[in-house]
C-alpha cells in the first residue's frame, strides 16, 4: 500500500518569487498545499518609532521608503494626514500636480505589478520587459520634477516642492499620446494568451464576502467584486472633478486582479487627460506661501487615507503640539492584503502559491515598516 | 443602513440600542479661549502635559467592544474594518487603541476608541468575528504588549518570539539596545 507523507517546506525569504525578504512555510501533500504560515519581519527598522523621534518634515522622504515603487503615493497620504492635523491648505494647482504625479504612480505600479505576477508564473522576463518600459518613461517624469526617480520626496506640507519643469508637460504628452497603444499591446500580449489563462483563472479565489471581512483594499478588492474605491467613496484632494470609471471582477481569482489592474491604467489615463486639460496656469501656485515646513500642529490626532496603487494607505498622526510627531501610524495595504493569503491558497499547488502572491502585489518595505 | 454623519450620532445610536453599553461620558468641553483670561496663563506655564483624553470620538469601555463592533456591522451596516491603532500615553497611564470602521457604500469612517491600564491592557479580540484584525492585533501585541483576548493565535509579527519588551512603548530604552551591542563585545 502506498503511503503519503505531509512535507514542511520554506518558500523563503531569499525566493525571488516573495518580491523580496518573506517567508512562507508551506505544509504540503505533494504538489498540494495543506497549509500555509507567512512570516514577516526581516525588514523590519520599526519604521514608526523613527518616524515619531523625526520632525513632521523630515517624515516626508521617509515615507518614500515605505512602498518604494508608489513614492509619490506615499508622500500624498501623509502629506494629507499632517494637512489634516495642522489645517494646511492647498492651493489649486498644487492639488493638479498632485494628482498627475499619483496617477502616472499607479500606472507605473501596475505595468510592473502585473510584469512581476507574469514573471510568477514562469513567463520569465518578456512581459515584464514591456511593463518596465513604461515605467522608465514614467520615472524619467519623475526624475524632471524631483530629482529623483524612485524616492521622490517631491510633495510638501501645502503643495509641492517645486513647479514642473518646463519640459515637463511635453514630455508628459508625448507620453500620453503612446501610452494607450502600450497598455493595448501588453494586452494583446496576455489577455486572451492561453497560458495566462491556464494558470490564472479560477486560482486564488477570494469571494466577496470573504473579502470584506478580511479587510482586504485595492484592486483585490475590487477583483471580488466590490466597487470599493476611497477616490469615489470618500473623495480626498480634488478627484471629485474627475469622470472615471471604478472596475470590478467578478470572481476574484488571479485573473480578475489581473484585469482590474490594466483596467484602472486606463483610468487612470482618463484622469491625467482631464487633469491636463483643467491644469491652472497659475505662477507660483504649487505651494501655499502661508505653510511652513517646520510646523508643530495643535494637539489632537488625524487619519488620512488614500487610493494607494496597492490598496487603503491611512497614516494616523497624534501631536502633542510639539516639533514631533507622538504617535505616528501607517495603515499599510500591502501587509493587510496578506490576511487571507492562507485561505485563497489552500487547495492549490505549490506553484499556484507563487502566482496568487504576485497577484497581490506586496511590497516588503511596507509590510514590514 | 444609514451612513452616519457625526461621532454624536454614533453616540446617540449607540446609548439608545445598546443601553449602558459603557460609552464613557465625554470630559467637559475645553473653556472658550479668552474666557476669563485662563488661556494666557496657561501659555506663560510652559510645558505643561498636552490633555490627549478630550476627544470627540467615541470612547467605549473595552469589556463591551465585541459587542459593540458587532452592533456596527450588523446594525448599522459598518462592515469595514480599516484600521486598530495603539497609542502610548504614558503620562495618562493607558493605552488607547483606535478602531476605524467604513461603510462600503463611502462616507466617512466610525471610530471606536478603547482605553486600558498600562499596567493590564487586556482588551478583547475581534479576530474571531473579523479576520482582517488579526495582523493589526498581532501588531498590537508585538510593538506593544496589548494581549488581544480570544486571538487564536497571538504571535509576535514583526521582531522574535525571544525578544524582551515592547519597542514602540514610550517607556522601551531608545538607547543601549542591547540586540544592537556587536557580538563579543
Amino acid at each position: 500500500m502506498l503511503k503519503t507523507q505531509e512535507l514542511q517546506i520554506n518558500i523563503g525569504p531569499q525566493h525571488p518569487s516573495t518580491h523580496g525578504v518573506f517567508r512562507m512555510l508551506v505544509t504540503v501533500d505533494g504538489e498540494t498545499l495543506v497549509d500555509l504560515v507567512p512570516f514577516f519581519g526581516y525588514l523590519h527598522r520599526n519604521h514608526e518609532q523613527i518616524a515619531e523621534r523625526n520632525t513632521y518634515l523630515m517624515n516626508m522622504p521617509y515615507t518614500d521608503r515605505l512602498d518604494y515603487f508608489n513614492s509619490m503615493a506615499n508622500n500624498h497620504a501623509y502629506a494629507l494626514a499632517v494637512e489634516k492635523l495642522a489645517g494646511i491648505e492647498v492651493p489649486e494647482r498644487a492639488e493638479y500636480l498632485r494628482v498627475i504625479m499619483v496617477e502616472l504612480t499607479r500606472i507605473l505600479n501596475h505595468a510592473s505589478a502585473v510584469g512581476f505576477m507574469l514573471n510568477d508564473m514562469g513567463a520569465w522576463q518578456t512581459p515584464l520587459a514591456f511593463g518596465i518600459r513604461e515605467r522608465e518613461k514614467i520615472l524619467d517624469l519623475f526624475e524632471m520634477v524631483s530629482g529623483s526617480r524612485m524616492m521622490c520626496n517631491y510633495f510638501r506640507f501645502g503643495g509641492v516642492v517645486r513647479d514642473l519643469h518646463p519640459d515637463f508637460l511635453p514630455q508628459l504628452r508625448k507620453l500620453m499620446s503612446v501610452m494607450p497603444a502600450y497598455i493595448a499591446e501588453l494586452e494583446r500580449l496576455l489577455t486572451e494568451n492561453e497560458i495566462v489563462l491556464t494558470r490564472a483563472k479560477n486560482v486564488g479565489v477570494l469571494p466577496k464576502e470573504v473579502a470584506i471581512s478580511y479587510s482586504v483594499s485595492g484592486p483585490m478588492l475590487r477583483a471580488s467584486g466590490i466597487p470599493y474605491d476611497i477616490r469615489k467613496a470618500e473623495p480626498y484632494s480634488i478627484y471629485d472633478r474627475f469622470d472615471f470609471d471604478v472596475p470590478v471582477g467578478g470572481v476574484g481569482d488571479v485573473y480578475d486582479r489581473y484585469l482590474v489592474r490594466m483596467e484602472e491604467m486606463r483610468q487612470s489615463y482618463r484622469i491625467l487627460e482631464q487633469a491636463l486639460e483643467q491644469l491652472p496656469d497659475a505662477e507660483g501656485g504649487h505651494i501655499n506661501p502661508k505653510a511652513r515646513p517646520a510646523l508643530k500642529p495643535p494637539v489632537g490626532d488625524a487619519y488620512a487615507r488614500i487610493e494607494s496603487p496597492k490598496g487603503e494607505l491611512g497614516f494616523y498622526l497624534v501631536s502633542d503640539g510639539s516639533d514631533y510627531p507622538y504617535r505616528y501610524k501607517v495603515r499599510a495595504p500591502s501587509l493587510i492584503n496578506l490576511t487571507p493569503l492562507r485561505d485563497i491558497c489552500r487547495g492549490y499547488k505549490v506553484a499556484d502559491v507563487v502566482a496568487i502572491l504576485g497577484s497581490i502585489d506586496i511590497v516588503l518595505g511596507e509590510v514590514d515598516r | 443602513m444609514p451612513v452616519l454623519s457625526s461621532a454624536e450620532e454614533l453616540r446617540e445610536h449607540l446609548q439608545r440600542d445598546l443601553p449602558g453599553a459603557g460609552v464613557l461620558p465625554l470630559p467637559p468641553p475645553p473653556p472658550e479661549p479668552g474666557a476669563e483670561g485662563k488661556e494666557p496663563e496657561k501659555k506663560a506655564k510652559g510645558k505643561e502635559k498636552p490633555d490627549f483624553l478630550t476627544t470627540g470620538d467615541t470612547v467605549v469601555v473595552a469589556e463591551r467592544l465585541t459587542e459593540v463592533a458587532h452592533y456596527l456591522r450588523d446594525t448599522l451596516g459598518y462592515e469595514y474594518l480599516s484600521d486598530i491603532a495603539v497609542v502610548d500615553y504614558l503620562a495618562d497611564d493607558l493605552f488607547e487603541l483606535v478602531y476605524r470602521f467604513y461603510h462600503l457604500d463611502g462616507g466617512g469612517d466610525l471610530v471606536v476608541k478603547v482605553r486600558v491600564p498600562r499596567g493590564q491592557p487586556v482588551v478583547p479580540s475581534l479576530t474571531p468575528t473579523w479576520p482582517g484584525a488579526n495582523f493589526h492585533e498581532r501588531e498590537g501585541y508585538d510593538l506593544f504588549g496589548i494581549t488581544f483576548q480570544g486571538h487564536p493565535d497571538l504571535r509576535r509579527l514583526y521582531l522574535w518570539e525571544e525578544f524582551e519588551g515592547h519597542p514602540m512603548r514610550k517607556d522601551f530604552p531608545r538607547q543601549g539596545d542591547k540586540y544592537l551591542t556587536l557580538a563579543g563585545s
